[in-house]
C-alpha cells in the first residue's frame, strides 16, 4: 500500500548525485516532491482541524483558564485590588487602603454592569468565607454614607467582622485575578484562617469522593461490560456470516437507538411499579408491598449504563474475534489440551488487543456521562458529571465547575492517551 | 456525485422549510413561570385579561426555579425571557449582581381603595428590582385513603416512620428541608434561624433527617410531589401548598394538608436586563399585580396575594364551592406555627449548607 | 439432524419436560413462553458437535447459548417494550391489566394523539389548526429544531469530514496519529466538559463576526456544537472506507490521463460515497440524539427532541414520551437498514466480501 518510490530513500551508492531530466539533483527533487505532498495531506485536513480549533479547542482552553482566572475581585475594586495587593498582610490595612475600599464599595454599589456590582464579589467572597455575603450587601448599602476617618473604625461600626485581619487577608487574595482557589475546593481543600492549605472539613468533603466513585463505577461498568460482551462477541464471531449479521442487529439497534429513549425504556422496566418488579411480584419472588428500589439510586444507574454502553464492548471484541482462525482451538485439542486450557492459552491471548479497545474505550466514555445518572441516578447514583453540570447551572460557580471539568479532563486524557498508545485511534470502527 | 449534490441540497431544503421556529417567537411578551397548576392561574387571572385589553400576544413558559437562565441570558446578551417569576432569594441575588431591571415603585397602580401602591403592598413584598405578586408556603401533604389511623399533625410526625411508616417525598435540595428538621425536632419555627446559624443547630438538623435519610424520594420540580402522592409512590411528601390544594380541588385527590411548621415564601416578578419587550413586560407586570387580577389568580390556586387590597375580595374557588381563604398560607390559622423563609440567611449559606446536603445525600 | 430427528433426542424431551414442570410450577403462560424462549432458542441453535463431544462440552455449550439468548434479551427488550407501553391508555410507564388480558378498552393512540396537541393555543380549533399546530405544539417544535440542526450540521461535519479522513487516508500524511487523535477527541472528551467550554466561550460578546452578542442561545451555537460532535463519525467511517483501498486506481487513473479533479470525481468519489453517506448518518444520529450541549446552549426556543424527552422523564412522566421514544425506534430501524446496506455495498465495491 505505502508508495515505496516515494518514502525509500533512492539507493545511490556513486558519489556523483543522480541529475533529473531538468538538471535538478534527484534527491533534492524527490524531498520536494515528498514535501509537496506531504503539505497537500495535511491541506486537506486544515479546514476541520482550524474549525475544531474555533469550535472545541479552543472554548476548552478557555475552560481551563478560567479555572484559575477569575477578575470578580479587581473588576469590582479596581482601585482597592491595586493598593491591597502591596499591603504585608500584618495587623489591619493602614486607613488609606481602607478608604480606597469604601469608596470603591460605594462606586460597586451604584454599578449596575453585569459582573462589576457588589452582589458579585460578595459572591465571590463567599465563597472563600461561607455567611459572609450580607456583610458585603449591607456594608455597601451604607458605604457612601461614611465621608470622612477613620474609615476602619466606620466599618467595624457597621459590623465588627471587619476587625478581623485574617477577612482582609482573604479579601487581599480574591482580587488577584488568579487563583487556585477552586482547584482546592474541587479537591477539597481550602485557605484555613492563617491562609494556609488545609483540608476541609469531612462533612463537607464531596469532590474527591464522587471523582473517586466516578471512576470505581465507570471501572465496575466496564467489568460488566466486559463480562457480558465476551460470550455474545464469540458466538457470533463463530457463527456464519448470514446468521452473525442477523444477530449483529440485536447489538446494533441499541446502539442507534436514542439515549434518552434507551433511559425511559430502563425506567419504565426497572421502577418500582415496572415491568421487572410486576413480573417479580407475579412470579411469586416478592411480595407486592415488597418491590425492589432499582432504580433512581447506584444499581439503576449501573443497569442502565452497562446496557448503553455494551455495544461499544462488543463491536471491538467481535472485529477482533472474527479474525482468529477457528483452526488454532482445533489445533490445541487435538494436541492433547483440555477446553479451558487451550481457551486460556491459545484463543484468550488473541483476543487482548480487543478486550483492550473495548475496555478502554468504555471506560473513558462512562467516566464521562452525563445524561443516564442524570435522569436515574437519584442520591447515589450521580457521577462527577453531573456535579459539574451542578455549578454550571444552578448554583453559578462557574469557576469551580471549570476546575472540576478540568479534573476529570486530566483523567480521561490519560486513559485517551493509553487508548493511543494500546490500540491506536485509527482502529476505531463502527460495525 | 449527483446523489451527493441531490442529498445535500435536499438536505439544506429541508433544513430551512424545518427552521424558522425562533422567528415566529418576535414579539410576543414572552412570561416564565413554575409551570403546572401555578401557571395556568397565571394565564387565568392575569395572561387571558391581558390580551384581552392590550391585543399583545403572552407566551407562556416554564422553568424550573433559580437564575441560570437569567444570569446565561443577560450575559449572553440575548434576553428572550421578558418578565420572570422567581423566589425571593433569587430575587435579590440576580438583583445584586445587575442582572435585572430596577422597577420604580411609585409607577405601580394604587389599590382598588385608592391605597398607594407602596402602602397597598404587604411589607416586605417589594424590592429594587421584584415586585411580589404571591404568598406561598412549603407544607406536608398525606393522602387520607392510605393513612385511615391517627392523622399526622405535626411536622414531628413526617419524621416519625414508626408511627407512620412508609416513603416521604422531600425537594432536593438544604433549602426548607434544614428548617422542616429542626422544627421537628423541637424547635419552635420563629427561632428556626437563629439555630441554623450556629454549627451545632446544622449538625442537629442533619441528624434529624438521618433518621428518615433511607425513606425518602427526592423531587424536583413542584409538579412531582402531587403526582407521586398519587402513584403511591411515597405515604407523605413536601410540596407547594397550591399544587397539592388543586390537586384535591381540581382533581378530587383524597389529599390532606398539614399545616404545622411550614415555610412560606414569595413569588416576584422580575424583568431581566435588556428584555427585549422590556417596556411591555413592565406594563404586564404591573396590570397583573393589580389588587382585582391579584384577587382573581386566588380563586385558581391557594396562593395568597400580596396586596393587602386584595384580601377581601378572595372568594371562592373559581368552579367550586370551596372558600379560599383558609386554604391560604396568609391565614392566621395557618400561621401558628410557620415562619417566613429567611432571604438573608440563605443568600449568604446556600452554597456551604448545599454543598454538606450533597455530601451528605452521595453517602 | 433434521427437526423431526432433533426431536426424538433426549435434550428435547428433556426440554419439554422442564417446560411442563416450570408450568405446573407458576402456572402461569407468559412465563412458560419465557422459559420457552430462554431454554428453547439455545436448543435449537445447538449446531451440531462433533462425536467425540463429551457431556460436560455439550452441556457447557448449551448453558453459553443460554447466556447469549439471554443477554440478547437484555440488549433488545427495554427497546422493544415501550412499543406496546405507548399505546397505554393510562397514563402510567407499565402494563396495566387491562393491556395484559388484551383488553382493547386498555388500549389507545392518546399519547400519540398529544404529541401533536400538546402545547397548541386551540388544539380543538377547526381553523388554523394545521399552523397552531406547526408553530406552537411543543413536540413539533422541538422535531423542526431537531431536524434543522441534525441537517446543517451534519452537512458541516460531513464536508469538513470527508475532506480531512481523505487527507489522513494518505501514505504521506505527516503527523497522522497526532492529528487523528485531536479530530476523534469531540468523542472521547466528556460531553459535559464540552459543552462547559463551548458555554463559556460562545458566550463572550464582541468576538464572532456577524454575532456581535456570541453564540449562546441562537442556532447557530447548536449547529456548530453538532457539526464538532459529529466529526469523529465522519472521519471514523470515511477512513474505514479508504483502508483497503488500492492507490494504484489512483495512478491508473492518472496513467491514463486523467486530471486530479476527474480522478476525485470518477475513481475516487464513488468508493468513498458509501463510507461518507453513513458517516453522514452517524452524524445525523449524534446530532438528533444529543441533549447535553443543548441543556447548555439553548434557550427554550432552540429545544430539541431529546430536550423535551429530558425535561419531561425529570419532572412530568408521561406516556407521551413512549410515544415520541416509540417513533425514534422505528426512526433508529430505518437509519440502521440504510447503514448496513451502504456497508455491504461498500464492502462489494471494494471486493472485500462476495456478493
Amino acid at each position: 500500500m505505502t508508495d515505496a518510490t516515494l518514502s525509500a530513500p533512492p539507493q545511490v551508492t556513486s558519489t556523483t548525485p543522480l541529475i533529473a531530466a531538468d538538471g535538478v539533483p534527484l534527491k533534492q527533487k524527490l524531498a520536494r516532491t515528498t514535501r509537496r505532498m506531504k503539505m497537500r495531506a495535511l491541506f486537506l485536513t486544515l479546514p476541520l482541524v482550524l474549525f475544531l480549533i474555533v469550535s472545541f479547542v479552543l472554548p476548552i482552553g478557555q475552560m481551563l483558564y478560567r479555572s484559575v482566572h477569575n477578575p470578580t475581585g479587581s473588576n469590582v475594586m479596581p482601585n482597592f485590588a491595586v493598593q491591597i495587593e502591596n499591603w504585608d498582610g500584618q495587623g489591619l490595612p493602614s486607613d488609606d487602603i481602607i478608604e480606597t475600599f469604601v469608596k470603591d464599595m460605594a462606586a460597586a454599589r451604584k454599578n449596575r454592569e453585569v459582573g462589576k456590582t457588589i452582589g458579585n464579589l460578595a459572591t465571590r467572597v463567599n465563597y472563600e468565607i461561607p455567611g459572609s455575603r450580607s456583610l458585603f450587601t449591607k456594608t455597601a448599602r451604607r458605604a457612601d454614607k461614611i465621608t470622612e476617618g477613620p474609615y476602619m473604625a466606620a466599618l467595624i461600626e457597621i459590623d465588627k467582622k471587619w476587625d478581623n485581619p485574617n477577612l482582609w487577608l482573604t479579601l487581599q487574595r480574591v482580587t488577584k485575578d488568579f487563583t487556585i482557589s477552586f482547584y482546592l475546593a474541587a479537591t477539597d481543600r481550602k485557605f484555613d484562617e492563617a491562609g494556609s492549605i488545609v483540608r476541609a472539613d469531612e462533612l463537607y468533603r464531596i469532590y474527591l469522593p464522587i471523582l473517586w466513585k466516578t471512576i470505581w463505577l465507570s471501572a465496575l461498568i466496564t467489568a460488566l461490560c466486559f463480562i457480558i460482551a465476551y460470550p455474545v462477541s464469540y458466538l457470533l464471531s463463530t457463527l456464519p456470516l448470514r446468521t452473525s449479521n442477523l444477530l449483529m442487529i440485536l447489538v446494533l439497534l441499541p446502539f442507534w437507538t436514542s439515549l434518552l429513549v434507551r433511559t425511559s425504556a430502563w425506567i419504565a422496566m426497572l421502577q418500582t411499579e415496572g415491568i421487572i418488579n410486576n413480573v417479580f411480584v407475579y412470579l411469586g419472588f416478592i411480595d407486592d408491598n415488597q418491590r425492589i428500589q432499582m432504580i433512581y439510586n447506584m444499581t439503576g444507574t449501573v443497569i442502565a449504563m452497562v446496557h448503553i454502553l455494551l455495544p461499544f464492548m462488543i463491536l471491538p471484541l467481535f472485529s477482533v474475534m472474527k479474525t482468529i482462525p477457528p483452526s488454532y482451538m482445533r489445533a490445541a485439542r487435538s494436541m492433547g489440551a483440555s477446553g479451558t486450557y487451550s481457551f486460556r492459552k491459545v484463543y484468550f491471548p488473541q483476543t487482548v488487543p480487543g478486550i483492550a479497545a473495548g475496555t478502554l474505550l468504555v471506560f473513558i466514555l462512562a467516566i464521562g456521562y452525563y445524561i443516564t445518572p442524570a435522569l436515574v441516578g437519584g442520591n447515589d447514583g450521580l457521577l462527577i458529571s453531573n456535579l459539574i453540570a451542578d455549578h454550571i447551572k444552578k448554583t453559578l460557580n462557574w469557576s469551580l465547575g471549570a476546575a472540576l471539568g478540568t479534573i476529570l479532563l486530566v483523567v480521561v486524557l490519560i486513559f485517551y492517551w493509553l487508548y493511543n498508545k494500546l490500540v491506536g485511534v485509527d482502529n476505531l470502527k463502527f460495525g | 456525485m449527483k446523489l451527493t449534490k441531490l442529498l445535500a441540497s435536499t438536505a439544506v431544503g429541508v433544513a430551512i422549510a424545518f427552521g424558522s421556529v425562533a422567528a415566529q417567537a418576535a414579539g410576543d411578551l414572552t412570561v416564565v413561570s413554575w409551570g403546572g397548576a401555578y401557571t395556568k392561574s397565571q394565564v387565568e387571572a392575569y395572561h387571558k385579561p391581558y390580551i384581552a385589553k392590550t391585543g399583545v400576544n403572552i407566551k407562556s413558559e416554564d422553568y424550573n426555579g433559580g437564575i441560570a437562565e437569567i444570569k446565561a441570558q443577560v450575559e449572553a446578551g440575548n434576553v428572550t425571557w421578558d418578565i420572570v417569576d422567581v423566589e425571593l432569594s433569587d430575587a435579590i441575588r440576580a438583583c445584586d449582581e445587575g442582572l435585572l431591571e430596577t422597577i420604580d415603585h411609585s409607577t405601580l397602580p394604587a389599590g382598588a381603595d385608592g391605597t398607594p401602591a407602596t402602602e397597598d403592598f404587604i411589607q416586605g413584598t417589594l424590592y429594587d428590582c421584584a415586585v411580589a405578586n404571591i404568598v406561598w408556603t412549603t407544607i406536608y401533604a398525606y393522602d387520607k385513603e392510605k393513612i385511615t389511623g391517627d392523622a399526622p399533625k405535626t411536622m414531628a410526625d413526617f419524621f416519625d416512620l414508626a408511627k407512620f411508616p412508609g416513603k416521604r417525598g422531600l425537594r432536593k435540595g438544604a433549602k426548607v428541608n434544614l428548617e422542616f428538621a429542626l422544627i421537628a425536632d423541637g424547635v419552635p419555627a420563629q427561632e428556626v434561624y437563629g439555630v441554623l446559624a450556629t454549627p451545632e443547630g446544622v449538625d442537629r438538623a442533619f441528624a434529624k433527617l438521618d433518621t428518615i435519610k433511607s425513606e425518602v424520594v427526592w423531587w424536583e420540580a413542584g409538579a412531582q410531589p402531587p403526582q407521586m402522592l398519587a402513584d403511591g409512590e411515597v405515604a407523605m411528601t413536601t410540596a407547594y401548598n397550591g399544587r397539592i390544594f388543586n390537586a384535591v380541588a381540581g382533581e378530587d385527590k383524597p389529599f390532606e394538608i398539614v399545616w404545622d411548621g411550614h415555610v412560606w415564601d414569595l413569588d416576584l416578578w422580575v424583568i431581566p436586563k435588556g428584555a427585549k419587550n422590556k417596556e411591555a413586560a413592565l406594563d404586564f407586570l404591573k396590570f397583573s399585580t393589580e389588587t382585582e387580577q391579584l384577587a382573581k389568580q386566588a380563586s385558581y390556586i391557594s396562593y395568597g396575594p400580596a396586596r393587602k387590597s386584595s384580601a377581601p375580595l378572595v372568594g371562592k374557588y373559581h368552579n367550586k364551592d370551596i372558600d379560599m381563604g383558609p386554604q391560604m398560607p396568609t391565614d392566621p390559622a395557618n400561621l401558628t406555627n410557620a415562619v417566613q423563609n429567611n432571604f438573608e440567611f440563605w443568600a449568604d449559606n446556600a452554597d456551604q449548607l448545599n454543598e454538606r446536603f450533597n455530601a451528605w445525600l452521595a453517602k | 439432524m433434521s427437526m423431526s430427528q432433533r426431536m426424538k433426542t433426549p435434550g428435547f424431551i428433556g426440554l419439554l419436560v422442564a417446560t411442563v414442570i416450570f408450568f405446573l410450577f407458576t402456572r402461569s403462560l407468559a412465563g412458560t413462553f419465557g422459559f420457552i424462549v430462554i431454554f428453547g432458542i439455545p436448543y435449537f441453535a445447538m449446531s451440531e458437535l462433533p462425536p467425540y463431544a463429551t457431556i460436560q462440552e455439550k452441556v457447557g455449550k448449551y448453558a453459553f447459548l443460554s447466556l447469549c439468548t439471554l443477554i440478547f434479551i437484555f440488549l433488545i427488550l427495554p427497546i422493544l417494550v415501550i412499543i406496546p407501553l405507548s399505546f397505554n391508555a393510562e397514563p402510567y410507564f407499565t402494563f396495566t391489566e387491562g393491556m395484559m388480558a388484551l383488553d382493547p378498552n386498555a388500549y389507545s393512540v392518546r399519547w400519540y394523539a398529544d404529541i401533536v396537541r400538546f402545547g397548541m393555543t386551540a388544539p380543538d380549533a377547526v381553523e388554523g389548526w394545521w399552523s397552531d399546530m406547526w408553530n406552537n405544539a411543543t413536540w413539533v417544535r422541538a422535531m423542526r429544531n431537531s431536524f434543522f440542526y441534525a441537517l446543517l450540521s451534519t452537512l458541516l461535519a460531513t464536508g469538513f469530514g470527508t475532506l480531512a479522513a481523505l487527507g489522513l487516508s494518505r501514505p504521506e500524511m505527516p503527523f497522522r496519529s497526532a492529528i487523528t487523535s485531536l479530530l476523534i477527541s469531540p468523542m472521547i472528551v466528556p460531553l459535559v466538559i464540552t459543552a462547559t467550554g463551548m458555554f463559556f466561550f460562545y458566550s463572550q460578546k464582541n468576538t464572532f463576526p456577524f454575532f456581535p452578542d456570541g453564540l449562546v442561545n441562537r442556532d447557530i451555537g447548536i449547529i456548530l456544537a453538532h457539526a464538532t460532535l459529529g466529526v469523529p463519525f465522519v472521519i471514523i467511517t470515511v477512513t474505514a472506507t479508504l483502508t483497503g483501498f488500492d492507490r494504484s486506481l489512483i495512478r491508473a487513473s492518472q496513467g491514463l490521463g486523467a486530471s486530479g479533479w476527474t480522478t476525485f470525481v470518477k475513481v475516487i468519489m464513488p468508493l468513498i460515497i458509501p463510507g461518507m453517506i453513513s458517516g453522514a448518518l452517524f452524524a445525523f444520529i449524534t446530532s438528533l440524539d444529543e441533549v447535553v450541549a443543548v441543556i447548555f446552549l439553548a434557550d427554550v426556543d432552540q429545544r430539541t427532541i431529546p430536550r423535551q424527552m429530558f425535561s419531561g422523564l425529570r419532572e412530568q412522566i408521561s406516556p407521551t414520551i413512549l410515544a415520541v421514544a416509540t417513533i425514534l425506534v422505528l426512526m433508529s430501524i430505518a437509519l440502521l437498514t440504510a447503514v448496513e446496506l451502504l456497508r455491504r455495498r461498500s464492502e462489494r465495491l471494494r471486493g472485500l466480501s462476495p456478493g
